[in-house]
Formats: C-alpha cells, structure tokens, sequence
C-alpha cells in the first residue's frame, strides 16, 4: 500500500543527496569569518526545516485520522513524528557542533531560533512514551492523534513566544539564516534543502512498507497457528501501530 | 392495526468487538421485541459486558449493525443516551458525595426534575440513609442507589448487570418492581442465577468466548441448557 | 451544555471542599518551594526578572499537581461512564473541568501571591495589583485550557504522574514566557513599571489557539 514510487524515490534522494554533496564541498564559497566549518549550515538549517515540517506533517495525519478512523493515517503520523525526531537530535547536534566552532559554545540561548527547536524536540519526545503507555490500540491511536494535533499547533506559537523573548536583549547572531545569502550560497542552500526533504519522504516510505509487511506478516502467522479462532494470542505493548 | 409491526428495540447483525487483538465479541445477531427481555449467560469473560456497553453506547462495534430502539450505532448514538439506563458492575457513583447529591448531579445532567430521584430513594428504601456519603453505605445500599440512577431518566430500555447481586431478599423484593417484569421497559438482563434468569426472559442468548453458543426463546431452554455453556 | 457544565463544576467543587485533595496541596506546595528557592538561591529577597520567574516557575508546578487530580475522580469512580450516558455535548466536559481547574488556581494565587510577597519580595508589589491581577487571570486561563487538555491525554495513560509533567512544562513554556516577561517590570526594586501590554497579547493569543484546539478535539478523547 505504502510502497508506491519508492523506487524512484530512493532514486531521486541519492542523486540530490550527492548533488548536495558535490555542491557543498566544490561549488558554496568558503565563509570569510567562519571557515571551512560554516557549511554545516547546509546540513543544519535544512534538517531543522525538514523536521519542523515532519512535525506538522504528523499533525496533518491526525486530523484526517480522526476524520476518518482509518489506521492507515495513524501509522503516517507515527512514522512522521519518529522520523521528524531523529532529525532533531541531528539538527541540535549540528547546531551545537556549529556553535562550539564558530563561537566556542556547545550552546547558544541568543539563537531563538535554536532555542525553539529545543522546546519543539522536548515536547515531540513525549510522543513515544505517550504511545507506550496506553495499552488499547485504538485508544493509543486517537491519544496520539490528539496529541500530535496540539502539538503542531504549538510550533507557531512557541516560536514566536521565544523569538519575542530574546530578540530585545541579544541581537540575533546567525543571520545567515535570513534572506540575505550570496547567489551561489542560495543555490546549495536549496539543493541541500531539497534532497533533504527528499530524503525524508523517502525514509517515511522504506519505514511505512517495513511496517506494512510485519504487520501482514503477523497476521498470517495468527491465521496459521489459530486452530480455534477465539484464542487470544498476547501481542508486546508498542509504541507503534500494530495493526491496520 | 392489522399488519402494523412494531419495530425491534434491538436489532443486532452480525456485532464485532475487539479488544486489539483479542475479539471480544464476534456473530452476534439477535432482534429483542419492545417490553420483552433478553437473559445473557455466560462465563466470566465470555463478553457479556462488551455487550451491554455497546448497546449503551458505550463502545462502538467494529463489525455489524446495532440498531437500537430504532437508531444507528454509533453514528446516532446521541439519540439513544436519555432513553437507555445502564446498571454495570460498578454503581458510577462518587464516593464522596451523599446519595442525594449523586442523584442531583445525574437529575441535572439528564434533565430531570429533583423530585424523580426522592421518589426513586423512597421505593428502594434508601431515604433515611440519602445524606450520607456513598462510600459509608454497603455494598447492597450502594447497589440500590446506583439502581436509582440507573433509573433516574425513566428509560425505555434497561440495561442490568446482575441488579440482584449484593441484595438481601427485602431489598430484593423493594426493588423488583422497579427492574423486573413489572417495570414495563425493555430489558437486557446479565445474571449469574440461572434458574432466575430464565424466569425472567422471554430471549435467551448464551455466549461463550465472545461468540453466541445458544439463542433461544426462554420455554425452549432448560436450565441444563444453560449450565453447558459454563463448564 | 450550559446545564451540564454547570452540573458538573458544582459537583466537583463540592467534592473538593469536602475532601480538600487539590488546593490545600498544591498550595502547600508552593510555599515549600518558596522557601525551597530562598536556599537555593542563597538570597534574602528577589526582585525584577529573578522575581518572576521564580513566582511563575512555582505556580506552573503548582498546577501541574493540579492537573494530576483533575480526572483522577472521573477515571477511578466511573464518573467517565456516568456522563458518557447522559444526553450531554461531551464538549461541557472540557469547559467544566477547565473552568473547576481554573477555580483550583484562583483560590491557590489568592494566598501563595501574598505568601510569595511576605517571604521574598523585596519591594512592594501593592501599586502594581491590577496588572498583576489581570497577568494572572489570563495565565490561570491558559493553564486551564492546556491543562485540562493534558489531564484528559494523561488520564488515558497507566503512567499518568509521569505523563503529565512531561507533557505540560513544554506545552506551557511560551505562556511561562509571557508571563514571567509581563510580570517582571511589575516587581521591580524601584518601583513597578508600566506592563509591556505585548506580552498581554501573546497570553491573549495563546488562550485563544489551545481554547479552540482543545474545544474541538477532546470529544476524540473521550470515544471509545
């Protein structure tokens, strides 16, 4: 079900991957200030980018979960959600490593921007445990369904709260980040930015159609080994989707 | 009128109900006449309670068709609420509240006039002892208020789980006007007293692991009958 | 739905004066914690920025404890069961625990605010009430709203005292935010200053977003 265009997909997300590649470290100018180290800006900004979208993205299939009750939208939520979070720790890795580099601290609380991202990860970490922690799968869905929704919701605001918060006293420091980019800057910015968006909805599918299979798999098993259908056979608590 | 049918109060095809991955009811079809009453026996766990929660609306099926007292569920569930009393294994009363205050509350939320839940005290016998906290009352007072509440609204079907249980046999006669025969309402009855059951039904159904293993009208099942599906 | 939420926050303000579960702690709590700050942070009086936040920290934790209990009752006595049957929007639901919730808070601030001003305050906070009075209440609101949200997802929960803090300290950091911002220049050494009406606004408009999300999600919660 999942499956579809997943070839081209993966395809399409190595050519962009090694295009970006080849851009970055060939093409992207070298930063006068900050050296060799500033291009990690491209893997930075558009992993966050692509996470916050990830985010939203789970929030999107909530709704239409609890539109229409079909499990198909809850496993895209989880699969958004949990992809979206690896992707975080990847942004606050880089952003961190980037900070330490150029301005010789792991962390910055001038960056609002960062700081957002912070609050964001913290929250979507939940995400998880709030899944685990309901038993009944059709209650764990629509929980997490709710959950997701507010959460997504929340992302507008909390960056505007922090950006408000910070942007009086401390002037912002990686204004990069804003419109003012050099044309061939621009042009890697947006490849890399692209073939990680690409990347995403590619390992969202590889993710989908991994789930897709055990779960057919388990229920052939069930069919197999059930001499007496009523036999209740114990599955583990999961924080996935277990069943469609 | 000649041909006029009233229609079923309830009219199951086929209901489902899972827990995850376990089924929890599975085949159900039946179709109970208003002012009759269906006895459900059968071992812990059989799904007995599943049923009489989804048809209080209390969850939705996952397989077939519910309709009860000529709505659709779940999708018109909502008209079904004010006209359905549920009695269930807890008496979903607050324990620190008084009897009286748990009938307000409920009166309030139903709708109804304060006086019905007075009345309601009086017949089961409850009345002196209204003003104190649910959690000082036994489990037989607390058996008959929840009785009260279960019938607060006036309900045209009633749904019981074992009303007799935890009642002595004066209390038992207090309130059998009220949950019985006599009362009128359709009713759905779970009790673990076979031969009472059966008195009191004119449908029998008799799951086992969720599925139905006898359905019958009451005069053709014997006590026997109904005591197989325990072992 | 009017009946029905009216119904309901009665009953649970009648329970709780009559079982004092949630206020009396929540404000005990409180004052623990301001003596618990008076230490850790070797001072004898805080004012400003430092002020605030140590008030706005205390309080969200305060209601933390709060939303903990909020369907503690509904959950463990069949509450849930018995307002599922009545012909009532389940909407009335989220409106009558937010607002009992938000009761919760109110008669909490009435005495942890002046034991908060007795014990650290240095300056005075007496020219500043009404802002401070109108800060509270349109926080109280947010928590409220959030609050109720996250009690009823973590009511669903078998970690629930877990699940809920986690939940709602990122959930309610940007009214934390607007709150500590909006009060800080209130209790200033010198003087209260005038409130920067903007962070006013972010309360204003943070109330609003989760009052709508939550009105119309929490039917989903309740289903089954």
């Amino acid at each position: 079900m999942f499956a579809r265009g997943l070839k081209p997909l993966s395809i399409a997300s190595v050519v962009l991957v090694v295009g970006a590649f080849a851009l970055v470290f060939f093409y992207a100018p070298n930063d006068a200030d900050q050296g060799f180290i500033q291009k990690i800006f491209y893997l930075h900004v558009p992993l966050a980018i692509v996470a916050l979208f990830g985010f939203v993205a789970g929030g999107v299939f909530g709704i239409r979960y609890l539109r229409d009750g079909d499990r198909a939208h809850d496993l895209r939520s989880y699969v958004a959600i949990h992809l979206s979070l690896i992707f975080g720790v990847a942004t606050l890795i880089t952003g961190s490593i980037w900070a330490k580099a150029s301005w010789g601290h792991w962390w910055l609380w001038d960056e609002p921007t960062l700081v957002s991202f912070l609050i964001v990860f913290l929250l979507y970490a939940c995400y998880t445990p709030l899944r685990f922690s309901i038993e009944d799968p059709e209650r764990q869905a629509r929980t997490a369904a709710v959950f997701a929704i507010t959460a997504g919701a929340f992302v507008p605001l909390n960056f505007l709260a922090v950006r408000m918060a910070e942007s009086l006293a401390h002037p912002r420091v990686l204004s990069e980040t804003g419109g003012s980019m050099p044309g061939d800057m621009y042009l890697t910015f947006l490849v890399s930015l692209a073939a990680m968006a690409v990347l995403f909805v590619t390992l969202c599918k590889y993710e989908l159609t991994s789930k897709e299979a055990s779960m057919r798999l388990r229920a052939l098993k069930r069919r197999l080994a059930a001499a007496d259908d009523d036999a209740w056979t114990p599955t583990a608590r999961s924080a996935a989707p277990q069943q469609l | 009128m000649a041909g006029a049918e009233a229609a079923p109060a309830i009219a199951l095809q086929d209901l489902g109900r899972a827990y995850g991955e376990r089924v929890a009811l599975s085949g159900v079809t039946l179709s109970l006449a208003r002012g009759q009453t269906l006895a459900v026996f059968g071992a812990n766990g059989a799904g007995k309670t599943t049923l009489l929660r989804v048809l209080a609306t209390l969850l939705r099926p996952h397989a077939g068709e519910v309709v009860v007292l000529g709505r659709r569920l779940p999708r018109e569930g909502w008209a079904v609420r004010g006209r359905v009393g549920l009695l269930a294994h807890e008496p979903l009363l607050y324990r620190d509240l008084t009897a009286r205050e748990n009938l307000r509350f409920h009166a309030r939320l139903h709708g109804v006039a304060g006086g019905r839940g007075e009345e309601l005290l009086e017949a089961v016998g409850m009345a002196r002892r209204g003003d104190e906290p649910v959690r000082s009352l036994s489990r037989g007072m607390a058996q008959r208020v929840a009785i009260c509440r279960a019938l607060l609204h006036e309900p045209e079907l009633l749904l019981l789980d074992e009303p007799l249980a935890n009642l002595d046999p004066g209390a038992a006669g207090a309130v059998a006007p009220l949950v019985g025969r006599g009362s009128g309402a359709t009713r759905v009855l779970i009790s673990h007293d076979v031969e009472q059951g059966l008195a009191e039904a004119d449908l029998v159904l008799g799951l086992r692991g969720g599925r139905p293993a006898l359905l019958a009208p009451a005069g053709a099942v014997s006590a026997d009958d109904v005591r197989g599906l325990y072992r | 739905m009017r009946r029905a939420v009216e119904a309901v926050v009665r009953k649970d303000l009648r329970v709780e004066l009559r079982t004092g579960e949630a206020v009396p702690a929540m404000l005990l709590f409180s004052v623990s914690t301001f003596v618990l700050f008076h230490f850790a942070l070797d001072r004898r009086s805080v004012e400003g920025d430092l002020a605030a936040g140590v008030l706005w920290v205390t309080l969200l934790f305060a209601a933390v404890l709060g939303i903990t209990r909020l369907f503690v009752a509904e959950r463990e006595q069949g509450g849930f069961d018995g307002f599922l049957l009545a012909p009532v929007d389940r909407t009335s639901l989220f409106v009558a625990k937010a607002a009992v919730l938000f009761c919760f808070l109110v008669a909490v601030e009435l005495a942890a605010v002046p034991a908060f001003a007795i014990l650290l305050l240095e300056p005075s906070p007496w020219g500043a009430v009404p802002e401070l009075v109108a800060v509270l209440l349109l926080a109280d609101l947010g928590v409220a709203v959030v609050g109720t949200l996250i009690g009823a997802l973590g009511i669903q929960t078998r970690a629930r005292e877990l699940i809920v803090p986690i939940l709602a300290l990122p959930l309610m950091l940007p009214l934390a935010i607007a709150a500590a911002r909006a009060t800080s220049p209130l209790l200033l050494e010198a003087g209260a200053q005038a409130l920067p009406g903007r962070w006013l606004v972010v309360l204003g408009l943070y109330d609003l977003v989760f009052g709508l999300l939550a009105f119309a999600v929490f039917d989903f919660l309740l289903e089954e």
